[in-house]
């Protein structure tokens, strides 16, 4: 990506997050039942949806590679399971966060929807160490790809799953049982929008800054340098 | 619990809640917190790759002159 187009993206992130904390904080109204601690739903669901989204997107990235070959889809694939995986640590500390303050626990373990984001978290957890222990590029491209289409698949599976769960006490936001009135709803979906804006605009500057880490080792490497 | 008392105007403060804005505040300066982290270790690795591609600036420098 050129910098003129990453700066803009930049820009359109820090705009849409101070719209977005602005809606939160000053338009939406307390929630009825969890008071102002609901306010920690703009933030946890948006980062919830794109991680998991990210995880599906890269195993979309990987189907490319193993079709094409191109490496960069690899890359990509990986930036994108990277920062999923960084979106996901602040999923479960927000939702720990949130759990304390509404149930007394920091941690539900008869809850579906958090075991189970666990344990697509602890999943991913793997990618690193799983295509760092292979020295061959080609075949660590090919290892982690088959990994990130695997688990790719699982994610919505498991999502499902989990919807299909009867007994479950974590909230619905999205879908058939949620009825939230339309500034909480606006505010929810300027969240997401500023959520998605700002896993795009750290995935396109870790893009940037491995495509020009792996330049500099290939020109280092054509001086003779290394 | 966590209070919010002394970090916003009383102003502001009084108009929320009691219980759990603590939290509130918390899980937003978490993640905050974690996106900054993410932008310091960007900035460090930045730092490395600015100071790799000097070196190598210097040493083509120093060849050109060698060959010259």
């Amino acid at each position: 990506m050129r910098s003129p187009s990453l700066r803009a993206l930049s820009i359109a992130t820090a705009v849409a997050f101070c719209v977005s904390l602005s809606l939160v904080f000053f338009y939406a109204p307390i929630e009825a039942e969890e008071g102002f601690l609901q306010k920690i739903f703009y933030l946890h669901v948006p980062l919830a949806i794109v991680s998991l989204s990210g995880f599906v997107i890269g195993g979309l990235m990987a189907i490319a590679h193993l079709r094409t070959r191109d490496q960069r889809w690899d890359l990509r694939s990986y930036v994108v399971i990277h920062m999923s995986l960084i979106f996901g640590a602040a999923v479960l500390i927000t939702g720990s966060i949130w759990a304390r303050a509404s149930w007394g626990h920091w941690w539900v373990w008869n809850e579906p929807t958090l075991v189970s984001f666990l344990i697509i978290f602890l999943l991913y957890a793997t990618y690193q160490p799983l295509r760092f222990a292979i020295e061959d590029p080609e075949r660590q491209a090919r290892y982690a790809s088959v990994f990130a289409i695997t688990a790719g698949a699982f994610v919505p599976l498991n999502f499902m799953a989990v919807r299909l769960s009867a007994s479950y006490v974590h909230p619905r936001v999205l879908g058939s049982s949620s009825n939230l009135p339309g500034p909480m709803m606006l505010t929810f979906f300027v969240s997401l929008g500023a959520m998605a804006l700002l896993f795009a605009t750290l995935c396109c500057y870790e893009l940037a800054a491995k495509r020009t880490r792996i330049l500099l080792k290939a020109r280092s490497r054509i001086l003779g340098f290394q | 619990m966590i209070s919010l008392a002394g970090i916003l105007p009383t102003s502001v403060a009084s108009t929320l809640p009691n219980s759990n804005s603590g939290y509130v505040a918390a899980a937003y300066i978490v993640f905050l917190a974690i996106v900054l982290i993410y932008v310091a270790i960007m900035a460090i690795r930045l730092g490395r790759v600015e100071r790799k591609v000097r070196e190598l600036s210097a040493r083509e420098r120093e060849k050109d002159r060698e060959t010259v």
